[in-house]
């Protein structure tokens, strides 16, 4: 058996030896290059567009504007389309804006025959702009006196949602109630994957080819058909390795516009590869979002009633839009279940780069919010957070009734155990009270609520086939996308082990083209060992079936009788073998009296979805007068269920992990409040975690196999960027006694709030 | 066009090459000599994917000039691999220690990893931090990434 | 491909003044680490550049006769750092760009490009002024020297007359005999970042390590060029060398300094760095002398 072991990636030697071929490395050197022309205001309508001196520009050969482009509105969303219109994602984009709605939307696209003289009519291009009002506040946006964004969208409300149970007025009647309230704030931070997104398209046997980094080929095609008004067959996308997407890449980015200027040019190969700076500014961003708690709680620290308002920051268009608000809604009714709890969650549009989907969906900042109110109430109670939680926290059994989801196990107790033992936390908590001085030290810890993959709330289908080999190895080609979590190595495991040969002799296919892989949603919601684990599972049992089948003609034996282990026909009866695979393999392909070339291919519909939980410990130490944390220890703590590859699974847990020191400390996209311009667009001045801002992340695992999944296991690519913000911000609350209500805790928040609280 | 003769080693073999003036390292040994393994992450020396040793030193080749490379021996991740396709300890290290994810960073921090590992000396762990600290990377939290340097500089130097 | 207009490269001095006299708009590139990065961004597209990079002969650090410190311009932050003089006469130098961004930068940039661009952050500016260092300028004419303090004119611009370049910067005997220095960079990450402020101080004790004979401090980022603060520096000459005498050194070096607000730092936060970082780096190098706090 496979699955558990942590056996090497199956993609190691590729990428450790720079084989690994990315879209950038595939591209024809002689493909033109286009260049986005980025609008420079924050709000306007383009009156004019004047392109007559960046055509003198040697080797440019055409520049499209945004008055050359159809109006053909399209979504961008990486969700699977519905064909509910009701449930369709907004359709708001132009490959081209005419009206534009941040600094740094598309105007107009240069393409050259070189990336110099594309960059020199780029700037040269003159844009006439009826210049409007802008809005970057999330509140501000949806005052009556706004500017507006999007006709169809009064007060800018791109959404605006209710949740709860119980009754709330009646609930907080009960007499000796306290009282909690608080306000807290999350930026804009942005994915940072070290390879940018960069596409490029051209025409092949009258189809438009589009090779993209992206996680979501499928959906791309689907996209670019939509945008082109083309038959979606028309358009064939592949996805070749990628340099990481979490989650910008699972949005349409470039791929229409580009795949639109090789069409306006007869097909000719247009490559747009987006810069460090265009990455921060014109992709897609993590939306900042203003949470509001209200918490009715009786003196022993019971939770009676509680309240979210939440207002999340959209940016210019729609994009993922409300889903990742509630969600993080979900979260904060769910947690900590009481008699009565509510929510309301406002997604709002703003004039700021375009919010769309970042690891976590909307969790991060749900759990900043939420892990932070729940450090405040116990701290006015004098209570130990811990206990307090323990308290108030989901129990086991508990199941919600929208999404059927069930905490089978106790998982937060059992994590929180770990995380205790690991960071030794009850001795430290109690070192670390009531300090003085200049450097003080301080621990904290946060839960956090996470879900696996996308059902109820969408369609869930995933798609697998499996092709034998003449040598007894298979194919294995799914829909969900390797982006470097490994989901190919956890695939191989899942392949190798339903149908009972080698890993080794399982070829998983990496790349994705949509011409040829069966149809699957690509890479999302840190469902993809669930999900694709279904369709492999059930894939894999047809695909045994089938060889079994053709093994009885070989041996005369009953199906019911037989077995394949270790890549050998097996007779269960006495473990003989009776054949390797690879003979059945050969004899099936060139039989003279059954010829049979032995595949499979099924589709899966998955109607369940599974919680994933866990925790996160952070021991810190404050220099008060230079305003800074130093991250002394952090330990995640996690139950995704059966663990494929622990290896692999520990490594993913530390990128979440550094993700979330980042959240937490340093990171975020600053704006110019004259122009809405993005002020740190580059990886110098956006802080994203070096190498020498991190101590050891250590992670930690409970498995409780997952009763739903069909390999006991569930999500985890999303889950360690969950937690770890707020107990990094509960250690500060320690150490000094002062409550950050806002992330990221760098020296400038630290600063003032220091003074408030007359530290400084 | 401003071209430019330049002769160089490039991964143990001599080069002669006219080079556009206006080419970074990284275009001239991405495009010329199709060494794909430089990537490109952010083009102005803030990412260190397109890293690698001129002359024994790490430079990120997308803020050197290439006609600077005129007399230089240089060496890329390709230089790493035997013959017969059989990885170096380092790039096995990155194998076994599970430090490579979506690999985009990968080689430009091998090549660093070449760099420290050819001084023969043993660091700290801090000293490691430091010494990688010109990579950045989005899906490791660099824990196996340092642990790999680690466990190869340990094993060269007859440490346990 | 950069967007560059011309490259001029210069097989010695004396044709780099000339290619710089001859093409008046070109930039001098040393290592490129800032030219390239502003090219690429567009503020430099299309200009015409003279490289100096191949002119070895402008790389390496020496003694003089007289003892005098020669560090030549073209010197890389790593190999200052590794330096057997550096690290001898003036460590802290050596510690001071042992900070610049990352090692692959620390391995191209050159002290002579951090100086010459005149940006007030330059990790070697402070510690250059807190040592007094001499700038020896040379054109078609010959050679002129001007203190560092002169050498600064402005944010991003320096003394450097058409057709000159920078061919060594010096540092007298008398101004590092006896002194030991401490340089904070207080920046927002321990790597791969420039400074919020830096600050750069030395102090020669009396021979019972109980008193300052001299104390100087520099700043990077607390005006518009690299500063020197000299109040704070006449306020402690002479006092005892202890913790009192650090809080009277922070407090006077803000009658000095001048830091504004940007988007990077507001002016009251730098002002809070400068007071701090000035009494801790004062505490430091008194420590290195064998001073006892």
């Amino acid at each position: 058996m496979y699955v558990g072991k942590s056996v090497k990636r199956v993609d190691a030697y590729d990428k450790v030896t720079g084989r690994a071929m990315y879209t950038d490395d595939l591209a024809d050197r002689k493909a033109l290059v286009a260049k986005v022309v980025h609008s420079t205001v924050a709000h306007g309508i383009v009156k004019h567009v004047d392109t007559a001196e960046a055509l003198t520009v040697p080797g440019v050969v055409k520049i499209f504007t945004c008055f050359d482009v159809p109006e053909q509105r399209f979504p961008t969303a990486g969700h699977p389309w519905s064909t509910d219109p009701h449930h369709q994602d907004v359709s708001d984009r132009n490959l081209l804006a005419r009206h534009v709605r941040f600094y740094g939307d598309d105007v107009a696209a240069v393409v050259a025959e070189n990336e110099v003289a594309a960059a020199q009519a780029a700037r040269l291009v003159k844009v006439e702009y009826e210049k409007l009002p802008f809005v970057t506040d999330v509140q501000e946006a949806m005052a009556d006196s706004a500017p507006l964004l999007h006709e169809e969208f009064p007060n800018n409300i791109l959404a605006h949602t209710t949740m709860g149970y119980g009754d709330f007025d009646e609930a907080i009647r009960e007499p000796g109630l306290l009282k909690f309230e608080g306000w807290y704030d999350t930026p804009i931070v942005q994915h940072c994957h070290i390879e940018n997104h960069v596409c490029y398209a051209y025409k092949e046997n009258g189809k438009i080819v589009v090779v993209s980094s992206t996680q979501i080929p499928h959906i791309v095609r689907r996209v670019v058909g939509q945008a082109l008004g083309i038959p979606w067959g028309r358009v064939r996308v592949i996805k070749p390795y990628i340099g990481g997407g979490f989650g910008n890449k699972q949005d349409t980015l470039y791929e229409p516009l580009c795949a639109f200027l090789s069409q306006e040019l007869g097909g000719r190969m247009v490559k747009l590869d987006v810069s460090r700076e265009e990455t921060f500014v014109s992709n897609r961003v993590r939306h900042a979002v203003r949470s509001h708690i209200t918490s009715y709680v009786r003196p022993d620290g019971t939770f009676v009633a509680r309240k979210l308002e939440a207002f999340s920051n959209q940016g210019a268009y729609a994009s993922h839009g409300h889903g990742i608000c509630a969600k993080g809604m979900s979260a904060f009714t769910q947690l900590y279940p009481c008699k009565a709890c509510r929510g309301d969650a406002y997604t709002v549009f703003t004039n700021l780069p375009v919010a769309g989907a970042m690891r976590g969906y909307g969790i991060p900042q749900a759990m900043f919010a939420g892990e932070s109110h729940v450090e405040d109430i116990a701290r006015a109670l004098g209570m130990d957070s811990l206990e307090l939680r323990r308290k108030n926290m989901m129990p086991v059994g508990f199941l919600n009734a929208f999404d059927h989801n069930e905490n089978y196990y106790d998982s937060f107790n059992q994590c929180l155990a770990v995380g205790m033992k690991e960071i030794d936390y009850e001795k430290k908590l109690k070192a670390y009270q009531n300090q003085t001085g200049d450097i003080r030290r301080g621990i904290g810890h946060s839960i956090f609520w996470y879900n696996t993959a996308v059902w109820p709330i969408s369609l869930e289908s995933t798609s697998c086939r499996m092709v034998l080999n003449q040598d007894g190895s298979l194919q294995v080609q799914l829909g969900e996308t390797e982006i470097g979590q490994g989901a190919d190595t956890a695939f191989a495991q899942m392949a190798a082990d339903t149908v009972g040969v080698r890993l080794e002799d399982v070829h998983i296919i990496s790349s994705q083209d949509t011409d040829i892989t069966p149809f699957g949603l690509g890479s999302f919601a840190s469902r993809q060992t669930y999900v694709g684990g279904f369709a492999i599972k059930q894939t894999g049992l047809l695909f045994r079936e089938r060889i079994l089948t053709y093994a009885r003609e070989l041996t005369r034996m009953p199906v019911f009788n037989l077995d394949i282990i270790d890549g050998n026909i097996i007779r269960t009866t006495d473990g003989r073998v009776l054949l390797p695979l690879s003979d059945l393999a050969t004899e099936a392909i060139y039989s003279l009296n059954h010829s049979a070339h032995i595949t499979a291919e099924s589709t899966y519909q998955v109607k369940s979805n599974a919680y994933s939980f866990g925790c996160c410990f952070a021991e810190v130490e404050v220099d008060i007068p230079l305003c800074k944390v130093k991250l002394l220890k952090i330990v995640n703590v996690h139950d995704c269920g059966t663990l494929v590859n622990p290896q692999l699974a520990e490594a993913q847990v530390h990128g979440g992990m550094s993700m979330a020191i980042g959240y937490g400390l340093s990171e975020q996209l600053l704006f110019d409040p004259k122009t809405g311009k993005t002020l740190n667009d580059n990886l110098l001045d956006y802080k994203l975690s070096t190498t020498m801002d991190h101590p050891d992340l250590v992670a930690r695992f409970v498995e409780n196999a997952e009763p739903t999944s069909a390999f006991g296991t569930k999500s985890l690519g999303e889950p360690p960027a969950c937690p770890g913000a707020p107990a990094i911000r509960n250690a500060v609350l320690q150490a000094t006694g002062v409550a950050v209500n806002r992330v990221p805790l760098n020296p400038h928040v630290l600063f003032e709030r220091f003074k408030e609280e007359g530290l400084l | 066009m401003q071209t430019k003769l330049i002769k160089c080693t490039i991964n143990g073999k001599e080069r002669e090459l006219m080079i556009d003036v206006r080419a970074s390292l990284t275009d001239a040994l991405r495009n010329d000599f199709r060494l794909t393994s430089v990537k490109k992450g952010c083009e102005v020396g803030e990412c260190g994917a397109c890293n690698v040793l001129i002359d024994g030193e790490c430079f990120n080749s997308c803020i050197y000039l290439a006609v600077w490379a005129d007399g230089k021996d240089i060496r890329t991740l390709e230089s790493l691999l035997g013959e017969g396709g059989e990885l170096s300890d380092i790039q096995q290290a990155f194998v076994d220690e599970a430090a490579i994810q979506c690999g985009f960073c990968t080689p430009g921090v091998i090549m660093t990893a070449v760099e420290i590992l050819d001084t023969k000396r043993l660091y700290t762990r801090d000293e490691l931090r430091k010494l990688l600290s010109g990579h950045l990377c989005r899906c490791t939290g660099y824990e196996n990434i340092i642990n790999a340097v680690e466990k190869v500089m340990k094993k060269r130097l007859g440490l346990p | 491909m950069y967007d560059m207009k011309a490259l001029y490269e210069a097989n010695s001095v004396r044709h780099a003044c000339e290619l710089l006299l001859a093409h008046p708009g070109a930039k001098v590139i040393a290592g490129g680490s800032d030219v390239l990065v502003q090219m690429r961004e567009g503020r430099l597209a299309g200009c015409e550049l003279v490289s100096i990079y191949g002119l070895d002969e402008l790389r390496g650090i020496s003694l003089d006769e007289d003892d005098t410190l020669r560090i030549l311009p073209l010197t890389s932050f790593s190999h200052i750092t590794k330096h057997p003089l550096i690290n001898e006469i003036i460590p802290v130098l050596g510690e001071a760009v042992d900070m610049v961004g990352g090692p692959q930068v620390r391995n191209i940039g050159t002290i002579g490009g951090n100086t010459c661009n005149g940006v007030t952050s330059a990790d070697s500016a402070s510690t250059l002024h807190a040592w007094n260092a001499v700038m020896e300028i040379t054109g078609i004419g010959g050679t002129r020297q001007l203190s560092i303090k002169e050498f600064y004119v402005s944010a991003g611009k320096v003394a450097l007359l058409p057709g000159e370049i920078l061919t060594a910067i010096l540092i007298r005997n008398a101004d590092y005999e006896g002194y030991k220095g401490h340089y904070i960079k207080y920046a927002m990450r321990n790597a791969m970042d420039i400074a919020t402020t830096g600050c750069s101080v030395n102090v020669k004790l009396t021979a019972d390590k109980k008193t300052i004979e001299d104390a100087r401090i520099a700043y990077g980022v607390a005006g518009p060029v690299p500063m020197r603060a000299p109040s704070a520096e006449a306020a402690v000459r002479g006092l005892p060398a202890n913790a009192e005498t650090a809080e009277l050194f922070g407090k006077t070096a803000l009658q000095d300094v001048n830091p504004r607000t940007s988007w990077r730092a507001n002016r009251e936060f730098r002002l809070h760095l400068c007071e701090t970082l000035a009494k801790r780096a004062l505490l430091k190098a008194i420590e290195l002398s064998g001073g006892e706090i």
